[in-house]
Parts: C-alpha cells; structure tokens; sequence
C-alpha cells in the first residue's frame, strides 16, 4: 500500500470509530430515528453525542501531537505531560482560579492553566539540568516524580477549602459531562497543536540539539520556548474540558515512530489520527463494557496506556535517548 | 581438590563454557589465563557456587557443591569478585570481622578477632582499619576485601582479577602475598590474571582456557613458552628468560 | 569504637524524642473524660506506630536484598499490588460472599494472596537479566500506576453498591484506621519483628550484596525470600491499615542512615522505626492541632517524600 492510501484507511477507520462513537450511550439514538427525524433523537445527537465525539477527536489529537512535540524538544522518548509536570500543574492552575476567581470566564482559567502548565514544564527542566549526566531513564522518571508531588500539593490546597470534587473533574479524563457549548475550546487547542504541524522544521532541527539548532543558524532557546508553550496550552485546554488523559501522548508518537521513523512532518497527521482514534476506541469502550455505567476514559486509557509505556521501557529502552 | 566434571555453561545462545573437565591439586598458586571470553570467571564464579551450571559436577574436597550446605563450604572456599559494590557503611576492620561469619554466625569471639589482625596485618591495613571503605582508594578498598576472605581462613582461595584497580608497586605485593599465603600458610590459591607475566613469575601451575574449554595446563615454563602462547591468544609472543623468569614479549 | 558509640548515642536520642512526641499525642490539648481521651488516642496511636514500624522495616529488609539505597516496596509498586490483591479478591468472592466474612479473616486472606504475588513480582523485576538502577525505578513507578489503575477499573467493574463495601473494607487512610484490624496487625507485626531479632547479624551479611554473602555462606535464595515474605506481610499490613504510603519508608529510612552514620541492621532498624513514629507522630499532631486539618498526614506525607526522592536522584546523578 502507498504511504497515501494507508493513510486513507486510518482516516476511514477513525471515521468508523466516530460514526459507532454516535450510537453508543445511555439514551438509544438509532440511525432510523434520526432519518425519520425523531425530535428525541435529535436532540441527543447534537446535544450531547456529536460533542463528545468531536470532544474525543480534537483531544486525543492534539494530546498526542502535543506528547510528540514535547519528546522532540526535550529529546527524550518517554516524556509528555502527564509525566512532566505539566498537566499537573495545568491542574494546580485551575485550581487556583477556582478559589480565587470562580466567576471568571473558561478561557481565563485555561489561560491561567496554561500559564502554570509552563511553569511546571519549566521547574521540570530545572530539576533536570541539575543532573548532569541525563540518563534517558531519569528523565520520565523525575517527571513522574514531580508530577506525583504537584498533584499532593494540589489535593492538599483543594482538601483545604473543600473543593476535592471540583478538582476530581480535572485529574479523571471523564467525557460523561461533554455537552454542546462545553467542549468548543478544544478547537482552540487543536489549532493550536496544528501549529506544531507549520512549524515541524524547525522543531526537528531544535530536536537535534542546542549546538547542531545553532549551528543551522536557529535560536534552540527560542524554538523550544515556543514549543513547550504550545504543549502547556494544548494541555490546559483539554484538561480543563475533559480532564486528564495520561500517557496517551506517549505511547502514540512512540509507536508511530517504529513505524515510520522520525520526521516530525511525516509523523504529526499520524500521530494525530492515530491519537484521536485511540481515544475513541478507549472511549467506546468505557461505554460499553460495564453499560449502563461508564468508565472513565482517562482510566482506560491510563490502563492502556501504563501497560504500553511499561512494554516501551522493557524493550525499546536503547532508544530512548 | 577441586575437581570438575564435565562442566558446561550457557548464557542463552551463547555458550561460555563447554564440557570442562579439570582437576586442580590442594596446594600452590594457579593461575587462570586466556583470551577475553574465554570463560575464565565463569568457571571461578561456578567453583563459587555464585551461577548454577546447566550440566556438570564440581567437588571441593570431594564435596559436591551442589548439595553441601552453604556455611560449609564458606568455611573451605572464599571468592573475591573483581567488581565489589558496597553498599553498606563499612570500616575496614567491620568488612574483615564480615570474613568470620561463616566460624562465628556474627557473634566474633577472641579467635576471631585474632584472626581479624592477622588478615589485617597481613595486608598492611592495621592503620587503616577503622576507616570506612568508602574513603579508600581503589587499592586500598581492593585489599580491604582481600583481608575479608583471608580472614575466612580457607583452605581454598578463589580470586577473579585481583590485580585490577592496582598499581605495579601494589600489583606485585598482591601476587608475593598470595604466594605467600600459598606457601606459608598451606592455602591453596586459584586466579584468574590478565597479565601472563605475573602468571608466569608467581605460579606453580598455569591452567590457560580458550573458547570456553581448557586449552592447556602445566608449569609456567610448559605454558609460557612460544607456541603454546600463540595458540593461546592468536599472535606472537616471544619469551625470554630474565633472572631465572620467563618473560613474555607482546609490547613492540 | 567511636563509631559504635555515636549510633548508640543517636539511638538514645531518636527513643527520647518519639517517647516525647508520643507523650504530647496522648496529652495536648485533651479535655474532658481522660478514660476516653486516652482509649481514644491510644487506639489512634497505636495505628500510627504500627504503620510507621511496618513501613520502616519493610523499606530496611528490601533496601538490604536488593543492595540499594533508593528503591523501597512503595516505589517499586508492592503497596499497589495490594491494593489490587484486594480488589481482586473481593471481586471473585463477590460483596455476599465477603459479608459473611469476619473482616479479620478477610485480611488473613489478602495478606497471603500478596505474599504470593508478592514473589512473583520481585522475581520479575530481580529475578532476571540486570538492569539499570533508573530503568529498574522507572519499571516499578510505571507498574506500580499500572497495578493502581487495574485496581480501580476492576472497582469501576464491580456494582456501584459492591464498591461501596469494598471501599468500606479497604481504603483507609491516616485519620481513618480500621480500629478491627489493630488486633491481628499487631499480632502479625510483632511476629515478624520477633522473627527478625535472631538475624540481624545474618541481614548485615545479605546486605553485603549476593556474591560476597554466598561466599559467606548465606543459601541465597531461601533466605532472601523468607525476607520478602516478611516484606509483603509488613507491606500488606501498613497498606491494609492507610492506604498507600509511597514515600514514607525511603524518607524514614534515609534519615535513619544519616542518624546512626552505618548500617549495622542492630542499629538501622530500630532507628528507622523511631524516625518513622517520630514523623508519623509528629506529623500527625502538627496536622491537628497546629493546622487543624485533620486528614492531610497521607498528602504531606506525599508531597514531602517525593521532593525527598527527586533530591536523592539528583544528588546521586552529581555523584
């Protein structure tokens, strides 16, 4: 098969996951309804079920673009932002609107989060320059580390002005609540994870290192400020409409990447499709295993997801650098 | 005796060890010799009991290894590894006491302290002996761990590369001390050497492995001679004899 | 010898200040009926000591057969194979079958499930070729999420009303300790305490590391897993008790190393013990008295313990 018509089957096999992601659920919406145009039908199509799905796609898209772009710049494999502190402190950032501002608007606290979400990838960093010898190992390792630490200081803020519950709707990927008119940020975010795509050259480049970025001529700083600053806003966004999706931006560009190498402009619609379908299928699957009630597609997923990643470590470690 | 029957050792697809039969006489240095690879520490490490082999036999004093209670054979046969990672915060004198335990179970009576200085002394670290380990150079914490299975007073003495981490000063006083130990005190010394010529000046005996079999055994002058060396490790080697040693020549 | 001497000296002081700590738990601030008062705290405490000497020696014995000082059972996942032993167990059984279950009789069960599967997972992450001290870390923080998010998708399995009871039997934590369970946790505590006594001297030679102690005569592997049995059954207790406690033992223990400055088991273990009660203790009456809070100890506990373990890496990374 041509590089191209492969990609058509993906793009029809994540269609087919969307279309069945549509006519699952709690309240029976059936094709015949919707084509003899049932109000009821209707109403929970556009309502609540094209949301989610679009919820899943735009998420898991750019939740995997975002894991690609943060191990391009951190030139590590096993990092992304549920293991660098930056989905935590996105978390940590909302919180903190929550109690300070809870009337302000979503996109002021995405903002916040975004801000914090940086901050976080930053203190990561910080702690990781002061190891000097960067065994690829430790990398994941710290962050998973520190992610642990800002989530205890998060329940510990939230534990003390009572409001453990509003924060369980951030750290649970959960797309039960997904409805019309609270979920169309995540445009946002995966526009802003499109930017990845435009820039893909360039974080490449940044990708082969401070001295060979410069050597072509590229400010390396610059380049991954810009690019941990779209991984922290893409991950504020979908944490503050769906809430946490760990690992999946880690295993998606890393199985993507056995596959096709690692061109970042060859890899990012991959890792995008692939990403987006994922989610959906972990989705489907919280739906209906245990119906009528859902498991939460951020426990699928982290499931998956851990069992993968611990496959990664066990066998593919040599490459991790 | 050590006797070793039919010994055979696999890591996987790799084999390093294929039907070793040998037997090595109480009494006197052997040294262990051949190319990288050629299953020398393996061997010790299975005389050791430290990797179970996959077919074979090995006796000490016509024990079977496999069957005879560890504490038992602790008390016959000591080993010292080439690589010794501490983790515990030890003085020297605490890592020697550590020897004792097989005689005394951790309970050290006043033989055991005795036999303590005397592996001590032996290895010159009297003034050292309350030091932690971890703040020894890589000699001193070498002998440090050769006091410990002094100290475990056997009759056998295992040693894989005992001379890394030393210099030529420390490189010599290590090899007259085991030949010392050899001779003085009855023991009978089993090493593994990288340097043919330490082989060749301290040895009673020279066992030389290739390719995971015993390719020759003998005295030093059987083994340090031209031929057998160069089927030994694929190149020329000269020998001379200076002062009554043989020295083999692979510098020029 | 000096050094001995010191140990002893540090020993002293740490018995001094938890004896102190835990005089001021049972006393400050106590009003009214001092029978009650007293039966009160004295349950309360003797839940903290309990877990605080179970997380210490369990953390002590594994760093001694592993020959590291970084990797504790919390880290490498144990405390999350209980949690899922549990759930496991109580999803086979089904709620009707455990009700009928003196509670007691259900934690004997979970606790030699988890001996077994206990084994199995050192074996796994031991038993096999070596791996990079990081690699291993990472292995046993990934499988212990692993384990975590296995344990909570078979509790999203279960019946709402089923879950209810199970998280009724299993998840406690620092403010909440199963008064029930006190009984047979010290029971089986003290039990392995007694059976650790007579081989401290033994434990030093292990913790030399695998040659050196089979050169010394230790049959290797029956008596290191005697010792992880004696882990899980430490690990299973401090779990079934509070919960997870992930940090505690690697903080516990570190302190304890710097206090008595080597590690002669006779030393380290009661020390570690004292360091874990004089923080779990302490930390408990700062928590309700100075902050009011009441049920944080577990997230401070958390938070302190991984900025503890970050600096332990990068300080070893310096090295």
């Amino acid at each position: 098969m041509s590089a191209r018509a492969r990609m058509a089957a993906a793009l029809a096999l994540v269609a087919g996951l969307a279309a069945a992601s549509l006519f699952v659920g709690v309240s029976d919406v059936s094709l015949s309804g919707i084509l003899q145009g049932q109000d009821r039908d209707w109403l929970v199509l556009v309502e609540s079920r094209i949301p989610r799905m679009l919820a899943l796609v735009l998420s898991g898209a750019s939740m995997a673009i975002a894991g690609l772009l943060m191990q391009i710049v951190i030139r590590n494999r096993f990092v992304e932002p549920s293991n660098a502190g930056t989905m935590e402190a996105a978390g940590l950032g909302l919180l903190v609107m929550t109690l300070v501002a809870p009337a302000a608007p979503v996109i002021a606290k995405m903002a916040v989060g975004a801000a914090f979400a940086l901050a976080g990838t930053a203190l990561f960093l910080a702690i990781l320059r002061r190891v000097p010898l960067r065994d690829p190992m430790l990398v994941p390792l710290i962050g998973l580390l520190l992610s642990g630490v800002l989530y205890a200081g998060t329940s510990f803020l939230a534990y003390r002005f009572d409001v453990l519950q509003g924060l369980l709707a951030w750290t649970q990927g959960d797309l039960s609540g997904v409805l019309r008119g609270r979920y169309e940020l995540l445009w946002l975010g995966a526009a802003v994870a499109g930017l990845a795509w435009f820039a893909a050259d360039r974080f490449t480049v940044a990708g082969l290192g401070h001295d060979v970025a410069s050597s072509l001529g590229l400010s390396h700083r610059r380049v991954v400020a810009l690019g941990l600053a779209i991984v922290a806003l893409v991950t504020a966004v979908v944490v503050v409409s769906v809430g946490r999706i760990p690992f999946l931006g880690l295993i998606v560009p890393n199985i993507v990447s056995l596959a096709l190498g690692d061109n970042m402009r060859r890899a990012v619609p991959w890792v995008a499709v692939s990403g987006a379908g994922l989610v959906l299928a972990c989705d489907i699957l919280g739906r209906t295993i245990r119906a009528p009630y859902e498991i939460p597609v951020g426990t699928v997923m982290g499931l998956i997801g851990s069992a993968i990643f611990l496959v990664l470590i066990l066998r593919g470690g040599r490459r991790a650098a | 005796m050590i006797r070793i029957e039919n010994l055979s050792k696999s890591y996987g697809p790799a084999q390093v060890l294929r039907d070793v039969t040998l037997d090595l006489p109480k009494g006197g240095v052997t040294s262990l010799i051949g190319p990288n690879g050629a299953g020398k520490s393996t061997l010790l490490s299975l005389i050791a009991r430290l990797i179970a082999p996959d077919s074979g036999r090995i006796t000490v004093d016509g024990m079977d290894i496999a069957r005879t209670p560890g504490a038992e054979l602790a008390r016959r046969l000591a080993i010292l590894r080439q690589e010794n990672h501490l983790v515990a915060r030890l003085t020297v004198r605490e890592l020697g006491g550590f020897g004792r335990f097989p005689h005394s179970a951790g309970r050290l009576t006043q033989a055991d302290h005795a036999a303590i200085d005397r592996a001590l002394d032996y290895l010159d670290l009297q003034a050292l002996a309350d030091r932690f380990i971890d703040q020894l150079s890589g000699g001193q914490r070498q002998r440090a761990f050769v006091a410990m299975v002094l100290a475990q007073d056997t009759d056998y003495l295992l040693l894989d590369e005992p001379l890394n981490n030393l210099d030529m000063k420390h490189g010599q006083a290590m090899m007259r001390l085991l030949s010392r130990a050899a001779h003085d005190l009855g023991k009978s010394v089993l090493v593994v050497l990288h340097d043919i010529n330490f082989a060749s000046c301290h040895s009673d005996r020279i066992v030389a492995m290739r390719d995971g079999r015993i390719f020759a055994s003998g005295t030093p002058a059987e083994i340090v001679a031209p031929d057998p060396l160069r089927d030994l490790y694929d190149m020329e080697i000269a020998v001379r004899e200076i002062d009554g040693q043989r020295i083999a020549l692979f510098y020029g | 010898m000096p050094h001995e001497r010191r140990a002893r000296l540090a020993l002293i002081g740490l018995a001094l200040l938890a004896g102190g700590l835990i005089l001021a738990f049972m006393t400050l601030g106590a009003r009214g009926n001092w029978d009650f008062v007293l039966a009160f705290r004295g349950r309360k405490l003797l839940g903290l000591v309990l877990v605080a000497h179970a997380v210490a020696c369990s953390t002590v014995l594994f760093q001694t057969v592993t020959a590291n000082r970084i990797l504790t059972p919390g880290i490498m996942g144990f405390d999350s194979l209980y949690l899922l032993c549990a759930t496991l167990l109580f999803a086979a059984f089904g709620a009707a079958g455990m009700a009928g279950l003196d509670p007691r009789l259900d934690f004997a069960l979970n606790v030699a499930v988890m001996i077994g599967a206990s084994m199995a997972l050192y074996l796994w992450l031991f038993g096999g070729e070596e791996r990079s001290l990081h690699r291993l870390l990472l292995i046993g923080v990934v499988f212990g999420i692993f384990l975590r998010t296995l344990a909570e998708f078979v509790q999203r399995l279960l019946d709402p009303n089923e879950f209810m009871v199970l998280s009724d039997r299993l998840f406690a934590s620092f403010s909440d300790i199963p008064p029930q369970l006190l009984g047979i946790a010290s029971l089986l505590i003290g039990a392995v305490t007694l059976w650790l006594i007579p081989r401290l001297s033994r434990l030093d030679v292990i913790g030399l590391g695998r040659p050196v102690a089979i050169n010394l005569g230790i049959t290797w592997r029956t008596e290191v897993l005697a010792i992880l049995a004696a882990v899980s059954v430490l690990v299973a207790v401090a779990a079934a008790l509070v919960g997870q406690v992930l940090f505690l033992g690697l903080v516990a223990v570190s302190l304890a190393h710097l206090a008595v400055g080597q590690s002669a088991h006779r030393y380290v273990l009661p020390a570690a013990s004292l360091v874990g009660i004089i923080l779990l203790v302490g930390g408990q009456m700062l928590v309700e008295r100075v902050f009011a809070f009441g049920t944080a100890l577990g997230l401070i506990v958390e938070f302190v313990g991984g900025i503890t373990f970050i600096a332990l890496l990068v300080a070893r990374g310096r090295r």
